[in-house]
């Protein structure tokens, strides 16, 4: 039978969230082809990790630990996983668009001699793919023409697997990382006690309107606070090192879709909108009524953000009281 | 040393693209093109390396003939020389066979391409190269320091910053915070209509690039509906608790 491979991300045993909708994509995948999904896990704690995958209800988990495994690395993961692959016999692999994903799986599809389509945000049949192109005002259908194919899924687009049954074997892959030209030195933790941005029910974005980092403090922390926020930010302001890296939502940032996006002080230019698009309720609040993200906003308060969003925040514990 | 590095010729990011009427194709005529602002950060670290440890700094395009002029813009940053491949019919993994080629024969220590392209977003070429290659890799690298047989690179990744040592000679792309892209001076610019550009094709590389993805077509987005103008923040409140229930 036609196998679908799933690279499924953990860490030491814990499943990542991001696999959820990779998993949906793999499974569309296999209904097209008549074939069944399986699961990859790598590195320490992939036993456990099997185990906990095992709800999703794969037909196998190849579970692959090996020293040469310890950290990731795009090289032996690549390694390691396209030989699964070809023991699997598998005709597709699919990882999450996330930054392993992304970095790993182009490697993958070299070694397999197979095409690769980034980013899907849709399965039109077992080799045609949909996924957005400049900064998503353009959807390319995209057909990979051989017979191995990868593809990486973009998390918005395709909703979180729910639990199914399935055999769930566990197999003990015999891993051979082969030798890295890469080598780990450290990896430091983003800290923070906000919710990670692919994942919160609410973001609160802050552009340029901001004028300084002052005003993510002032301004977009508070109404985060309300909601228990992830913050956001535009590319604009991660390039004037108002905000940090890892907050910037766009085409070239995180893509989210949270429950409820506020955009503040941000004028909505393609490349911020690509990326937080999809999010079911989004609150515009900029001075400049011409600003594009009105275009896309449910609801837009033009007014001064600085007058605006602590009289936002107050009204808003009022109507909660 | 010598460092290759890629641009790409891509649609300006400010410009409105529209698909053509058949869905074929996105219109190109009047639309401003540019380096692909990944690329240009790639092209300026690599000449703070040159400036700092004497290095030759090669440019290559792969794409239509006119590419030629995103090769010379690197040029007038201070880049050394280019090449421009002119080939179509492209993909991440045509592009990466083709610059394997190229790395075959100017024989790098480094390659430095940009993380993504901004008009086909794929982030793939770099990676694929390095496969091809056997060599590694240092993706949505922050920051870059070259040590002795090795480049230590701290890469922006899901969580936080990883770190990592590759040996040379490895592929890097670059991410928004490596570096900030010095203009080019009147002097670089007079200066790069001089420089080297060597116009090359597969054919005369003795490559053949076949694309593995293929472009069906191009389609609209599915577009939001269009939303409300509230008057005053009462309103928005009301609004977000009684109709979004988002409170």
């Amino acid at each position: 039978m036609a196998t679908v491979l799933v690279v499924i991300e953990h860490a030491k045993g814990e499943l990542k969230k991001s696999n959820l909708p990779a998993i949906t994509a793999a499974r569309e995948i296999a209904k097209h082809i008549g074939g069944e999904v399986c699961f990859a896990v790598l590195g320490p704690g992939a036993s456990a990790a099997a185990g906990n995958a095992k709800m999703f209800g794969p037909a196998k988990i190849y579970s692959a630990e090996h020293a040469g495994l310890e950290n990731y690395l795009a090289q032996p993961y690549a390694k390691v996983v396209a030989d699964i692959a070809k023991a699997a016999g598998a005709s597709h692999v699919v990882a999450a668009a996330t930054t392993t994903g992304k970095d790993m799986l182009p490697r993958v599809a070299a070694r397999l001699a197979a095409g690769m389509v980034s980013d899907i945000s849709g399965v039109v049949d077992g080799k045609t793919y949909r996924r957005p192109m400049w900064a998503g005002s353009v959807i390319g259908v995209v057909e990979i023409a051989t017979p191995i194919q990868v593809v990486t899924a973009r998390g918005t687009e395709f909703a979180a697997a729910a639990p199914a049954t399935g055999a769930g074997a566990i197999e003990t892959f015999a891993a051979d990382p082969g030798t890295s030209k890469m080598h780990f030195v450290r990896f430091d933790a983003t800290k923070s006690e906000r919710p990670d941005l692919a994942e919160a029910r609410v973001v609160v974005s802050g552009g340029r309107g901001l004028k300084g980092p002052e005003g993510f403090k002032q301004i977009i922390e508070p109404l985060a606070d309300l909601f228990g926020a992830a913050v956001g930010a535009t590319r604009a302001v991660v390039d004037a090192g108002w905000a940090p890296n890892d907050l910037q939502v766009g085409q070239t940032g995180k893509v989210v879709a949270p429950e409820l996006y506020f955009a503040i002080g941000l004028s909505g230019a393609i490349q911020h909108v690509a990326g937080m698009k999809g999010s079911k309720v989004i609150v515009a609040v900029n001075k400049d009524e011409e600003a594009p993200i009105f275009n896309v906003a449910d609801y837009g308060l033009v007014g001064d953000l600085f007058k605006v969003v602590p009289e936002l925040v107050e009204e808003i514990k009022k109507a909660r009281a | 040393m010598k460092i290759l590095v890629t641009v790409k010729r891509v649609t300006d990011y400010e410009a409105k693209i529209k698909i053509k009427p058949d869905g074929q194709g996105v219109v190109t005529e009047g639309i401003n093109m540019i380096v692909n602002p990944f690329d240009e950060i790639a092209v300026e670290e690599a000449l703070r390396i040159k400036e700092k440890a004497s290095a030759e700094v090669v440019v290559l395009s792969i794409g239509p003939k006119d590419a030629a002029q995103q090769i010379r813009s690197a040029l007038a940053m201070g880049a050394d020389r280019g090449i421009l491949v002119e080939a179509a019919d492209l993909d991440s993994d045509a592009v990466a066979t083709i610059m394997a080629k190229v790395v075959d024969k100017e024989k790098p220590d480094l390659v430095i391409v940009g993380k993504q392209a901004i008009d086909d977003d794929s982030g793939q070429a770099g990676q694929i190269l390095a496969e091809l290659l056997g060599w590694g890799q240092a993706c949505f690298a922050s920051k870059v320091e070259l040590g002795s047989g090795k480049v230590t690179v701290t890469r922006e990744v899901d969580g936080g910053h990883d770190t990592i040592d590759v040996d040379l000679p490895a592929v890097i792309s670059a991410d928004l915070r490596l570096n900030e892209p010095r203009y080019a001076s009147l002097p670089g610019i007079m200066k790069a209509k001089k420089k080297p550009l060597e116009e090359t094709s597969p054919a005369a590389l003795g490559v053949v690039a076949t694309p593995k993805v293929l472009v069906k077509r191009f389609e609209e987005p599915v577009q939001r509906k269009a939303g409300v103008r509230v008057p005053d923040v009462p309103t928005l409140v009301a609004k977000l608790k009684n109709e979004a229930k988002a409170l």
